[in-house]
């Protein structure tokens, strides 16, 4: 019941920071120079200034500024995301199309990198200063600083041209039919490359973040007590460590979700995967003002929510939250 | 001062992140002179494999361009964006994150709630936003990577004001009758400021990370040399001129590594008793 | 003799890591312990009390070990048994105590199944068994409501329940031993009375020696049979509890004995009638959390309290955790506003002044404060501190620096010292320091916020010595906030006794002390430990060489 009323607290907090989200974008996108209309002139080869104007009224581009915003936001509250001029169908839609992907690549990256990154922190931590430390330290930072979209042309180099073991790009072998349990094997084969270049940079994060957490709550005086009252070393750890050492990261996991995002437009980009950060990329470059619009505030729900279950794992974990700070 | 560069001295890792920062440095500086043409500019046969011609001993691209010459010259540019990316950032940061942590109140609510907004925009995609709105200029570039990475600097500013605003130092300062201007900046600042410093090294390193994957989806000036642009082009002959991409990149890792490595050697240096955390 | 001694330390020596400030924690300790008696250890921070208890415990800090000397538990060197035989023992023969119970629980766990884990890792017994005798430990230590308890998280209880709990963990498996390092430290002097009752009766009920770490000898007065005194890992005297209590050998135990304040307060000086500070009718309350009304949590700290201090006198606001007195002193020096009432000084209300009169208003009432680490900013020269004040409401610089010269002098410290670093310095220096930091300003009132109770006993009557000399000295009108009623004795003319926010009782300190009229002043009076002690040395007589 407590934490129904948190969620539904933390849910009503996020309403304001969209909105704000949604204006400040909207007004940045009046600022840019030339429209959709200009973009759609030029990719037909250009045209006479009155048929842009036709068009313009027909997209309601010649109306104020406040006007476009009110009836932009107006529509939103409906889930209408307008209309993509270069795509030639609803936002909506072409996003809809685009969004598995994306959500799949994320959340395989997401989970891969927690359980791994916590894995390995632990696993340092516990040999604090000693080689599988330093071995374990050394290579979080050499991922850290790692491009992945350059991890992920190299892997394609190993991987797809020299060993020929996994696929170079593509979301699934096209044109296969496959269906079923086939299908899911394929995307699965096609996903490992991406899913291992996106979770890279978030692996080391968290193998930092759990290991320093780690090495904090070991000095706690809860831990003391959990050794006076005879536990050995790993029961320590596992009864009494892990759990508060793990609040740091499940923190960090709600704030980086954003960043991730943005990495799978790179990710995605490299590896020809027909998902939601490649589309951002193309309308970016088509000036598709109206679909740019829609991918960011599809983003910015996806954060939101992925912020709120975050929260909510978050007050699973620690029943201080819950009961009110 | 001198027991801060021995501590920083006797920490090996520190060192070597020193060393790769200087020889980045080292590069910048003396492109000009190792390389006085424009590195743009053809310089020979496409696609010689490094080694293969002395006069370009880390070969040429598929253009014919010297990558020698690029890799120097990209390094101007990578540490400069870089820099001043970072120096925006953290001046945004440190400016929003006093303010909100020192008055609390209703101008913490409105200055969390636009940083909220930012951190909740996915940073690249704002980015890109960015760029596509105000072009693909260097300083654009430079200004836009700079403001999609302030919000950490700034809560991390906020979250230190907000214990050091409740310190007694700071309340017998308000008792003594001083005004809040210069006890934000002059007593609590000073005191904020290690973190900050330490943090700003993620911030250069992210920053770099973020122009080399502009300059890859060629999105960021095409003008000036860089080193993600590189990598960018090899992508046409990947399949056997792979260095074209390889060598870029393990330099593009070296800066960032070298950048990390520098912070937390800063950082074990300024809080000797959290070493090897 | 052997056959009668559960636990004996035989010339125990442990060593710091290199780089620590001496070489060794505890250097030739030899201590013995009978079953069923209480041994107090006592002593200042850095005296090694805890590490000889950490020692025992086979759990020294990382870096820290026993380089010679025997712990015979029970017959068995414990320095010598392995790391498995060690952990058998630890909990089910050997029980701890700590001092912080908040912080000694882990915050994500159920009281109970904390407790069961005792059980868990030491017996064979089913879940119900388990069950059953942790709610039975629960109600022995006299828990309100154990089920309610055992379901409940660290955070849900009060500190004084959560020391409940850890006792009734560490007598869960009736150990032989029970190591209390300072367990009331962190808890109010009410709720220390109780704690230290529950051990002592617990102790006598079970038969369990108890080796019982503390820095306060009134706690020592009515809990001991025996008692060590340390002193920077030396075991300076050890003796029969009415013996070293009553005729201290050693000039260490004579100077720690000394700096206890007697409860008996000193004669009344004569004080002016008139009135400095008056507070009238003042209220504040806290709101927190969301925009929302009914999201709102008011406290009421402060509940229409009225108070008035005489020109040259002090007036101590004594309480517990909560009661207010803290911001009442910030309302005081207007760190807080206070929602209603007045605050007059020398008939001028405080609190209708605007922001920039009360900026030039701020000479006329300083403050210092409780923690001397935290109260001074690290990277100022302590000179600097001191002058900041005058030089901000304009004494030309020189001027500033010379009167800060003179303060040191006259807080007794070296005016060579004006440009040190804080760090340079002691807890107890540190608080000299910031005392001269607000007498630079010449204030008509000195706010004074537990001015003394982050500092070891020695060093707390050394300050509690000053602050009667200036007081004399200098005329000062002090507001002195404590919740230590011994302090107050020695120290004020006038006590208030707050509770929740309100001021429960009020008047000279001779009457509250000897004719408390409030159930609640009683029961303080009443809680106060080693009443029935007089220590044999004047107070602040000998000091620490």
């Amino acid at each position: 019941m407590q934490i129904l009323l948190l969620a539904l607290r933390r849910l009503a907090a996020s309403l304001p920071t969209l909105l704000l989200i949604l204006v400040g974008l909207f007004l940045l996108l009046q600022l840019a120079p030339g429209d959709t209309v200009d973009a759609l002139i030029a990719q037909m080869g250009g045209g006479d200034p009155a048929m842009a104007e036709q068009l313009r009224t027909f997209y309601g581009l010649d109306a104020p500024v406040v006007v476009q915003l009110g009836r932009y936001l107006l529509r939103l509250v409906t889930l209408d995301l307008g209309f993509s001029a270069i795509y030639g169908k609803p936002v909506a839609e072409v996003i809809l199309e685009r969004l598995p992907v994306t959500l799949l690549l994320m959340v395989s990256a997401l989970s891969f990198a927690f359980a791994a990154g916590m894995a390995l922190g632990v696993l340092a931590a516990r040999r604090v200063n000693r080689w599988p430390d330093t071995l374990i330290s050394t290579l979080g930072l050499v991922f850290y600083a790692t491009p992945s979209f350059w991890f992920g042309m190299m892997g394609i180099v190993v991987f797809a041209i020299r060993l020929a073991w996994l696929p170079a790009g593509g979301f699934e072998q096209i044109g296969s039919g496959n269906t079923g349990l086939t299908r899911v094997l394929d995307i699965a084969w096609h996903l490992i490359l991406p899913v291992a270049t996106l979770a890279l940079t978030y692996l080391a994060t968290y193998l930092r973040i759990m290991r320093a957490s780690m090495l904090e709550v070991l000095t706690l005086d809860f831990v003391r007590t959990a050794r006076a009252k005879g536990l050995g070393e790993t029961a320590v750890v596992l009864r009494h460590v892990l759990r508060n050492a793990l609040l740091p990261g499940v923190t960090l996991m709600g704030l980086q979700a954003g960043t991730m995002l943005g990495g799978s437009v790179v990710v995605e980009s490299v590896f020809a995967l027909p998902g939601l950060g490649r589309l951002a990329y193309e309308s970016v470059v088509q000036r598709d003002v109206n679909t740019l619009l829609g991918i960011v505030f599809v983003s910015a729900l996806l954060v939101i929510a992925i912020n709120f279950i975050v929260d909510m794992l978050y007050a699973k974990l620690d029943p201080r939250i819950a009961s009110g700070r | 001062m001198l027991g801060f560069l021995k501590r920083y001295a006797r920490n090996p890792a520190a060192v070597v992140g020193l060393l790769l920062v200087l020889a980045v440095i080292g590069m910048a500086l003396s492109a000009p002179f190792v390389f006085p043409r424009d590195p743009l500019s053809l310089a020979g046969r496409p696609l010689q494999w490094p080694m293969d011609n002395p006069r370009f001993w880390l070969g040429t691209d598929n253009t014919g361009r010297d990558i020698a010459a690029q890799i120097f010259h990209g390094a101007r540019v990578s540490l400069l964006i870089g820099l001043v990316a970072t120096v925006i950032a953290i001046a945004i940061g440190i400016v929003i994150g006093a303010i909100s942590g020192f008055y609390g109140g209703w101008v913490d609510d409105v200055l969390m709630r636009v940083t909220e907004a930012f951190q909740t925009l996915p940073n690249f995609i704002l980015l890109l936003v960015l760029v596509a709105v105000f072009g693909s200029d260097i300083t654009f570039v430079t200004i836009a990577i700079g403001i999609v990475s302030w919000p950490p600097s700034a809560r991390l500013t906020r979250a230190e004001f907000l214990t050091l605003r409740n310190r007694e130092f700071v309340q017998a300062c308000r008792v003594l009758g001083m005004r809040d201007a210069q006890i934000i900046f002059r007593e609590i600042l000073p005191n904020a400021l290690p973190p900050v410093i330490v943090y700003a090294s993620v911030i250069m390193a992210v920053a770099i990370l973020l122009e080399s994957a502009l300059a890859f989806l060629n999105l960021s000036d095409p003008n000036v040399p860089s080193w993600g642009n590189l990598i960018g082009a090899g992508r046409g002959v990947l399949r056997v001129q792979w260095y074209v991409s390889a060598i870029p990149g393990v330099v593009i890792l070296l800066t960032v590594l070298g950048v990390s490595l520098v912070g937390q050697g800063l950082n074990d240096a300024l809080n000797p008793r959290l070493k090897g955390r | 003799m052997s056959d009668n001694t559960l636990l004996s330390i035989e010339g125990l020596t442990v060593a710091l890591p290199k780089g620590a400030d001496r070489p060794h924690a505890l250097e030739d300790v030899s201590l013995r312990l009978a079953p069923n008696e209480i041994l107090c250890v006592v002593g200042e921070s850095g005296s090694g009390k805890s590490l000889t208890a950490g020692a025992v415990m086979g759990l020294l800090p990382e870096g820290v070990r026993a380089t010679s000397g025997r712990i015979l538990f029970e017959g068995r060197d414990l320095l010598a048994l392995p790391p498995a035989e060690m952990r058998r023992l630890r909990g089910a023969r050997i029980g701890m105590v700590f001092q912080e119970p908040m912080t000694a629980l882990n915050p994500l766990r159920r009281i109970g199944s904390q407790i069961a884990e005792m059980f868990r890792i030491h017996t064979q017994l089913s879940g119900a068994e388990i069950d059953r005798r942790v709610l039975a430990l629960l109600a022995d230590v006299r828990i309100p409501d154990p089920e309610g308890a055992a379901r409940a998280y660290p955070h849900e209880l009060s500190g004084g329940q959560r020391q409940r709990a850890m006792i009734a963990m560490a007598l869960a498996l009736e150990p032989k031993l029970l190591i209390c390092d300072e367990p009331t430290t962190a808890l109010d002097v009410t709720t220390q009375a109780q704690i230290l009752h529950l051990i002592r009766d617990m102790q006598r009920r079970t038969g369990t020696a108890v080796l019982f770490i503390t820095h306060d000898f009134g706690v020592v007065a009515d809990i001991a049979d025996r008692v060590a005194v340390m002193r920077r890992g030396l075991l300076v005297e050890q003796g029969p509890a009415g013996e070293v209590l009553n005729r201290p050998q050693h000039p260490y135990t004579r100077a720690l004995v000394a700096a206890v304040p007697p409860l008996a307060p000193p004669p009344a000086q004569p004080i002016s009638g008139e009135v400095v500070l008056e507070i009238d009718h003042v209220s504040k309350t806290y709101r927190k959390g969301g925009w929302l009304k009914r999201n709102r949590r008011v406290t009421h700290a402060v509940k229409d309290v009225s108070l008035s201090l005489p020109r040259g006198g002090t007036l101590g606001i004594v309480g517990e955790s909560g009661s207010g007195k803290s911001t009442l002193a910030r309302c005081i020096v207007r760190l807080l506003d206070p929602d209603g009432g007045a605050i007059r000084l020398e008939g001028k209300d405080r609190l209708a002044l605007s922001r920039e009169e009360l900026r030039k208003a701020a000479p006329q009432v300083q403050m210092v404060f409780q923690d001397p680490y935290a109260s001074l900013n690290p990277r100022r020269r302590v000179g600097e501190l001191v002058a900041q004040g005058p030089i901000i409401h304009g004494t030309p610089k020189a001027e500033a620096y010379e009167r800060a010269r003179e303060l040191f002098a006259l807080v007794g410290l070296d005016p060579a010292a004006l440009d040190r670093f804080p760090h340079e310095f002691s807890g107890g220096q540190r608080q000299r320091i910031g005392l001269a930091r607000a007498l630079a300003m010449r204030p008509r009132v000195l706010v004074a916020d537990e001015p003394v109770s982050a500092l070891d006993v020695s060093v707390q009557a050394q300050v509690l010595k000053l602050l009667a000399r200036l007081r004399v000295q200098l005329g000062l009108s002090i507001v002195f906030i404590t919740h230590d009623l011994r302090v107050a004795a020695q120290l004020c003319d006038h006590v208030a006794v707050m509770r929740e926010g309100e001021v429960v009782e009020n008047g000279t300190v001779a009457e509250v002390f000897a004719r408390p009229s409030h159930d609640y002043t009683r029961a303080l009076m009443a809680a106060i430990p080693g009443q029935g002690w007089t220590p044999p040395v004047a107070f602040g007589s000998e000091e620490p060489v």
